[in-house]
């Protein structure tokens, strides 16, 4: 059984740990963009944003005003009993939001759409978003918050076989194209592409492709990482850097995630995870440990996985030997 | 090359402005305010009385909403600062203007020529953008003190207007001049060069979507 006081005290620490501490992958990958990039003012932006990382950490304040729409993703392992329940596990998710909302601050971003009633605690009907997953054994959880922006970036589309890869390329570059003009997505960015699902879980594929994949991470099949290596070197040729300036580096990674689809049709979405690629990951185990990290490890065998049931590996080994 | 850095204050004499080019870095001192759309509806629409003096306190209006909290004492606690899109205030800017005397319009990714032309120009103001985007660290810090916040209850606390007292605040990009030349407009034009050789071998959609271009020339904004 897992504490639910224990819970909620580490999410607070990862709405902390996200705000202000920009991801070490993708840190190292804005680094090595930031060292390629020529172009006089895309330059400039990358040196300024490299130096706000460093004051977010000395000051303990967020890395960016814009808090976006702070979610969560909650994964567990097949034993898992929290205590008081799933009730209990959401209502310490929104908690932890709306506490560390006011006590870090950040902005409170999250309003009716009709009314534009404001909480002031990103916390209102449906937000934060909590989404699951579940892995065969072990009794975890696994707490991971995202504060991504909301406003620009992200694009749908539902395009056909007949496309074809030509059709993708298009698409992709339509999306980097139409919102890096004036820098709106944030660029250079984590592109989460979902290929396939249904429109609406094309878009879920995609923006976890974006949010919880980490810079250098590959898909497990080859030929979609070759893919993933493809697109982001498109990307990247574009000719246009940070805040639309002329420039090289647009895309710091591509991850592409896919799904099942209709027969005839090939659903895509386009993800841009910005500059303030905000994500924070935390293991609580039923004795109490809690395992910081900024790696979601989300896209498992289990997530990807293709049969009817699932086997576990040590039947795959003892059939094999 | 690196790009010029000026420091400017918020209420700036017209001279002051006239000196700015696009690219150059600016970081302000002096007062500036937060406006966007729901001060903007409440004080043209509503017809409220605003609750500062305008110009002559400040002639910066920033597209923004900090991270920040009102506490329990009626302290203030701000940390980052972040603008937001200005395209989606050109509704209201032109009368915006010419109620407060704004000479500085700060924000993110900047308006269109044809909005420079119309209305900043002869007002004489130019439209400065936050870098990155979100220096919101960098910029938190160049907040000596939160002055007051107004409209906070009616608005809440992101529409709120936040009046800050900015010392060295930064970096800012200027991004129109008083020629009503536009900096994104000019950088887009040299990419927009590159477009067809990047776009080569792809195909466009079976089906298409209404209000489709293919023009890539064009922007989505406006």
């Amino acid at each position: 059984m897992i504490s639910i006081e224990l819970i909620q005290k580490t999410a607070e620490t990862l709405m902390d740990k996200a705000a202000i501490e920009i991801p070490d992958d993708y840190l190292q990958g804005l680094k090595a963009a930031a060292k390629t990039e020529d172009g006089d003012l895309s330059s400039f932006v990358l040196d300024a944003m490299l130096q706000n990382y460093e004051a977010a950490k000395e000051d303990k304040r967020a890395m960016c005003g814009d808090t976006g729409t702070p979610r969560w993703y909650v994964k567990m392992g097949n034993e898992t009993q929290i205590e008081g329940g799933p009730i209990a596990l959401e209502a310490a998710l929104r908690r932890a939001t709306a506490n560390r909302t006011n006590g870090l601050p950040l902005r409170p971003n999250r309003v009716h759409p009709l009314w534009r009633t404001d909480h002031d605690n990103n916390v209102g009907i449906g937000a934060p978003e909590i989404e699951y997953g579940y892995e065969p054994g072990g009794e975890w959880i696994d707490l991971i918050t995202v504060h991504k922006g909301g406003l620009f970036g992200t694009d749908y589309r539902m395009l056909f076989p007949s496309d074809g890869i030509q059709g993708i390329k298009r698409f992709y570059l339509d999306s980097l194209v139409a919102f890096g003009k004036r820098g709106l997505a944030c660029q250079p960015a984590i592109i989460g592409i979902g290929l396939g699902g249904c429109k609406d879980t094309c878009m879920v594929l995609g923006k976890r492709a974006a949010c919880l994949r980490t810079v250098g991470s590959q898909n497990s099949d080859p030929k979609i990482a070759e893919l993933e290596a493809e697109l982001k070197e498109l990307g990247n040729s574009i000719g246009m850097g940070a805040m639309g300036f002329v420039g090289k580096n647009m895309v710091i990674d591509c991850n592409i995630e896919v799904g099942y689809c209709h027969t005839g049709g090939m659903q895509m979405s386009v993800h841009a995870f910005c500059l303030s690629s905000r994500r924070a990951v935390a293991r609580v185990f039923a004795d109490g440990r809690v395992e910081y990290r900024t790696d979601p490890d989300w896209f498992t065998d289990y997530q990807r996985r293709e049969t009817v049931e699932w086997e576990p590996a040590q039947i795959f080994e003892e059939v094999s030997a | 090359m690196k790009p010029r850095e000026i420091i400017l204050s918020t209420t700036p004499s017209a001279e002051d402005i006239a000196q700015l080019r696009l690219g150059d870095i600016v970081y302000l001192d002096g007062l500036m305010y937060t406006a966007r759309e729901g001060v903007y509806m409440r004080a043209l629409e509503g017809k409220a009385n605003i609750p500062m003096e305008l110009p002559s306190e400040s002639a910066a209006n920033f597209h923004c909403s900090p991270a920040a909290a009102i506490r329990e004492d009626g302290s203030f606690d701000l940390g980052a600062v972040t603008a937001t899109a200005s395209f989606r205030f050109a509704k209201w800017l032109p009368e915006w203007m010419a109620k407060t005397g704004a000479k500085l319009i700060v924000g993110k990714g900047g308006m269109s020529s044809k909005d420079y032309k119309e209305y900043f120009v002869p007002n004489g103001a130019v439209y400065l953008s936050t870098v990155g985007y979100g220096t919101g660290a960098l910029l938190g810090r160049g907040v000596e003190k939160v002055e007051a916040v107004h409209w906070n209850e009616e608005l809440g606390l992101a529409q709120a207007m936040w009046v800050i007292r900015c010392r060295k605040m930064g970096p800012f990009i200027v991004a129109s001049d008083l020629d009503g030349n536009c900096l994104f407009e000019r950088e887009n034009e040299k990419i927009s060069q590159n477009l067809s050789r990047v776009y080569e071998g792809t195909k466009p959609a079976v089906l298409k979507r209404f209000g489709e271009t293919d023009d890539r020339s064009d922007e989505l904004i406006g």
